[in-house]
């Protein structure tokens, strides 16, 4: 079979509101799921302004960490969970999401990741997308054992950790570039 | 039971993209990371992705031209192609979003102070997904160049934004598509932020004369790649590399 070369990413510019935020993209889950949680954040760079024209999307695995893909065999996943999430950051840099929190994963040698969301960032003057992992305050055990999660500094793995608001909600602020930089993955 | 991790995409040449950080376009100087990336090893979040339905789309989605009950001005053409991944194999049911600027190089959008009309008949998005063959095929207008503040007389050759969705989060794509013999391509920073000549080409759509319809649309054809599937030794060819 011939071996295609990929076509190239772009930034999504300035105007990236035009077509992608969805009314419904924040929600994972609808309103109203038992049990949902909201995760908000802002994004901002590395003169620690705020981004008002980035796009932040999320993808994770349902309560029992099954994912609705044929990739994933083990069955199907929680009924109206999507597991994708999208939304436009406003004027402060702010994006939110409505989810469930994942379960954790199979990995080989009876291992197990950490029940994690990954995260794409879009912005004009990104080139590329770039990727991340939000992961959760209350699984500490697991998160010391996560394949991902081990191969990055002390320091570093923190800064993936969501933190819990006084309201409820967990937060996971994004910094493209500066001290605390958000430590950011290459596939 | 053992759990056997299914198989990751493999990762792109050097060159094929930008990097974070390219002088040309200023506003990178703020948003690229300093540390090195970390390597995320493809796992089930990874090798899995959204799967979209029809259910996502309008009537309508496909043509830009008829915004508000009426017919955008410009010069109407049909953009269509296939998504296909590394190995030539069709992208079946792949989300496909476009974005762009009007025929004078204006964005419906508040930030563009661009002094170039808006189109009160064209709002310049649309949606599709693909079918069994990775075809898609929308009908709109074709963007006017614009100018910018990025360095001094810089022009955006005409482009129209492109987001993709594969199979995988691995193969998520945003890019721009641009049109064959534009003169603007030599001073514009994101266009040659793509290092290798080869992949810069790739973001160039043929001029279609098949698609093409008489006294109505130009044609013109542009096929993404999306990343190709990891194989077992014994499942690649010998003469494969």
């Amino acid at each position: 079979m011939t071996e295609l070369g990929c076509t190239p990413s772009q930034t999504v510019g300035p105007f990236l509101a035009i077509a992608l935020p969805w009314a419904d993209g924040p929600d994972v889950v609808p309103e109203g799921t038992p049990g949902a949680m909201t995760i908000v954040g802002r994004l901002v760079d590395g003169a620690g302004d705020p981004i008002p024209d980035g796009l932040v999307e999320t993808w994770q695995a349902d309560p029992q960490g099954r994912f609705a893909h044929p990739d994933d065999p083990r069955g199907p996943v929680a009924p109206g969970f999507r597991g994708f999430g999208r939304c436009p950051t406003d004027e402060d840099g702010r994006f939110w999401f409505r989810t469930l929190k994942p379960g954790p994963l199979p990995a080989e040698d009876g291992a197990c990741e950490a029940p994690h969301i990954d995260v794409s960032v879009f912005a004009r003057g990104l080139l590329n997308r770039l990727v991340t992992r939000m992961y959760f305050p209350d699984e500490q055990a697991a998160n010391e054992a996560d394949p991902v999660l081990r191969t990055l500094e002390p320091d570093q793995r923190d800064l993936l950790v969501l933190r819990s608001e006084p309201g409820g909600e967990l937060r996971f602020d994004i910094r493209l570039q500066g001290e605390p930089e958000t430590p950011f993955f290459r596939l | 039971m053992t759990f056997v991790l299914p198989h990751g995409y493999r990762t792109d040449p050097d060159g094929t993209h930008p990097a974070y950080d390219f002088a040309g376009y200023r506003s990178t100087a703020l948003r690229h990371p300093q540390r090195p990336l970390h390597l995320l090893p493809q796992r089930l979040t990874e090798v899995t992705g959204p799967l979209f339905g029809e259910d996502r789309l309008r009537a309508g989605d496909n043509d830009l031209t008829r915004y508000d009950g009426g017919e955008a001005v410009g010069q109407r053409i049909v953009v269509h192609g296939r998504v296909l991944d590394g190995d030539g194999r069709p992208v079946p049911n792949a989300l496909v979003e476009v974005w762009q600027a009007n025929a004078g190089g204006r964005y419906r959008h508040v930030v563009d102070q661009w002094p170039s009309p808006l189109d009160p008949h064209f709002a310049g998005c649309g949606r599709m997904i693909t079918d069994g063959d990775g075809h898609y095929s929308f009908t709109t207008i074709k963007p006017g160049a614009y100018p910018w503040k990025n360095h001094l007389n810089a022009w955006r050759p005409a482009h129209i934004h492109f987001s993709l969705f594969g199979q995988a989060f691995t193969q998520r794509l945003v890019t721009q598509m641009y049109f064959p013999d534009d003169p603007l391509f030599f001073q514009d920073p994101i266009f040659n932020s793509v290092p290798d000549e080869k992949a810069r080409a790739r973001m160039i759509s043929s001029y279609d004369h098949d698609v093409t319809s008489d006294h109505w649309a130009l044609g013109f054809k542009f096929d993404v790649v999306l990343r190709g599937r990891e194989q077992t030794p014994f499942e690649s060819e010998p003469d494969d590399d």
